[in-house]
């Protein structure tokens, strides 16, 4: 899963300044000082947010309780303010249109949100999980024969073909994950925003879920920003993390050196248990010869 | 937290809180959930259920509170069979805090969303105040009494849902997944919570993903795969390497420091701290670094 080839996350080309004529396609996902007050509410939520994400390119984003990460989802994948209100500053742009003067069926096309909470995704309307996956797709209004290659792709690469008869809304928590995130995957979006997508799985559901991102990043091109409070999943995930607090980023950077961090553990995120062993050991002044442990699966 | 409602006054010391006996359960739509869950819970226990997604964690928590029935077999709370009670009657002695807080949340504000159990069980005054004062304290809510639960965050609403069982001052707490989405202090409240529910002889009984949260937590552990138990012993049992077959069965694997120890030959770790603690008496009994060299003396140098 862990992918070290070189990339960029950032640069100077943004898309946003692309003019029709331009060869290089637009950077899927930037933020611009981006603020976001909720509706009704007084206090920035998001205070001051840059970040640019490229094709292929995974951001893993931690951060404290109430810190700001699922509303940063809501806003980056321009449901906040279209779909639920409040006040934004700054420029939010998915493949260089700026979401506020774009029709919700063009963000819906170019990024797809997993919501903190499976049972929020569902449609509550599809007999089958088969159905359920196939709703995003039908209302692109693709043809059949590729609905029906979507939802099938969808349900295989997270291995839930067997739920396909089943009931949306008769699945335990964990099912219930996978297939909302089926659902999503299934509408193959240039920009995906998953806001905890492992949340409620099982260790090896979450290694699926790692390797399922990691595969759309690599041969979809997939610009993944994820939320996730598996700090370990992120290690073999990432290819960078922004750490954020208070509705800032405070930290950003290559996913180790982010997670080495010793502010951290102040601020809430547990480092990958590794990490956490090591410091540990020397907490009671011994040390660890890190070979000893290599090939240690830490997830 | 004040003294336990009179509903398990039948129950003497040596009366199980919780018995399954053979419990099985099947959904009307034909799916098998349970088979031949035999369990013994003792009052003031700490128990982890673990097992994959769909193993049947969530159905057997419904077990236990009567919201679902064993389609074999039988739930017994303090000597009590639950067949034929209502659901209203075991929620004196079983409170349950759901997966998904807002499938539980209903009120208005925080502090109505906990008042509601305990007043339905009779409290009132000082009493029914001291109660939800004291249970919105030890979640780090006390501020956000007012405060409409939608606007809270998902882990601070997750917060909220087990504050509102935990109020209800049942001598049997069951807990679906209560670390999803909380950061580290989060985590840390909730452990504590546990463990002062624990040592006011309250049986917690938790279903739980979270290996590290289970091994730190929990004195016991049941893993349940495909609807059966697969094992039943203490954390140090349950990640030992001789498990660990066990464990992946059911999607599972044992903690970090579990393997970490494993490799290291210094047996079952766990936790952390246990790690350390058998590291620690390993370099405390051989004068250097151990046969399969596992860590160097305090002076050596640091990586």
């Amino acid at each position: 899963m862990t992918r070290r080839i070189p990339h960029r996350l950032s640069g100077p080309d943004l898309g946003a300044d692309m003019g029709p004529g331009s060869e290089e396609p637009p950077v899927p996902l930037v933020l611009r000082d981006v603020r976001y007050a909720y509706a009704g509410s007084q206090r920035w939520a998001l205070d001051g947010i840059d970040l640019e994400l490229a094709s292929g390119r995974v951001l893993g984003l931690v951060g404290p309780n109430e810190a700001g990460k699922s509303t940063l989802c809501l806003v980056a994948a321009g449901l906040a303010p279209a779909a639920i209100g409040g006040r934004l500053d700054g420029r939010v742009l998915l493949g260089g249109r700026d979401t506020v003067t774009s029709a919700s069926y063009e963000i819906a096309q170019r990024a797809g949100i997993l919501f903190q909470n499976p049972a929020t995704q569902l449609s509550a309307t599809a007999p089958t999980v088969y159905e359920e996956v196939a709703f995003g797709p039908r209302n692109l209004g693709l043809p059949l024969d590729e609905v029906t290659a979507r939802v099938e792709d969808a349900l295989t690469t997270l291995r839930i073909n067997a739920l396909a008869a089943r009931d949306p809304m008769h699945l335990s928590g964990g099912q219930a994950q996978l297939v909302a995130l089926a659902s999503v995957v299934a509408l193959r979006p240039p920009v995906l925003v998953l806001d905890e997508p492992t949340s409620q799985l099982d260790p090896a559901g979450t290694r699926l879920v790692g390797s399922a991102l990691a595969g759309l990043a690599a041969t979809a091109a997939t610009a993944i920003l994820v939320v996730e409070h598996k700090t370990w999943l992120l290690a073999g995930l990432a290819d960078e993390i922004a750490l954020i607090s208070s509705g800032r980023i405070v930290d950003r950077g290559p996913t180790l050196a982010v997670l080495e961090d010793e502010r951290l553990v102040g601020l809430g995120v547990e480092p990958p248990p590794a990490i956490r062993l090591r410091r540990a050991v020397e907490a009671r002044g011994m040390s660890l010869d890190p070979e000893l442990l290599v090939g240690v699966s830490t997830g | 937290m004040t003294a336990l409602p009179a509903r398990p006054a039948v129950a003497g010391p040596a009366v199980d809180a919780v018995r399954l006996e053979g419990v099985g359960f099947v959904y009307p739509d034909g799916t098998r959930a349970l088979s031949d869950v035999t369990l013994a819970i003792a009052p003031g226990e700490r128990v982890a259920i673990v097992g994959e997604n769909g193993s049947g964690k969530s159905t057997l928590a419904r077990q236990l509170n009567g919201l679902l029935r064993p389609t074999e077999g039988r739930v017994v709370l303090f000597g009590q069979d639950t067949a034929g009670r209502h659901v209203a009657e075991i929620a004196r002695t079983v409170g349950l805090a759901f997966q998904n807080p807002d499938r539980q949340i209903f009120a208005r504000s925080v502090r109505a969303e906990v008042e509601f159990g305990p007043r339905n069980f009779g409290r009132k005054g000082i009493e029914l105040d001291g109660v939800v004062e004291e249970t919105l304290a030890s979640i780090g809510l006390a501020d956000e009494g007012r405060t409409h639960p939608y606007d809270l965050g998902y882990s601070r609403r997750k917060l909220l849902g087990l504050a509102s069982v935990v109020a209800m001052e049942t001598p049997v707490v069951v807990v679906d997944e209560p670390t999803t989405g909380q950061d580290a202090p989060g985590i840390r409240r909730i452990a504590a919570l546990i463990a002062a529910l624990s040592g006011h002889g309250r049986t917690v009984i938790a279903i739980s993903h979270d290996m590290r949260f289970v091994a730190e937590n929990f004195e016991r552990v049941v893993v349940l795969g495909g609807g059966r138990v697969l094992l039943d012993g203490s954390a140090v049992e349950a990640f030992a390497e001789a498990a660990w077959p066990v464990l992946e069965a059911t999607s599972l694997s044992a903690t970090y420091p579990a393997r970490a120890g494993a490799r290291l030959g210094l047996g079952s770790t766990p936790t952390d701290a246990a790690f350390v603690d058998a590291l620690a008496a390993r370099q405390a009994t051989t004068s250097g670094p151990g046969p399969r060299g596992s860590g160097r003396g305090p002076g050596s140098p640091p990586d």
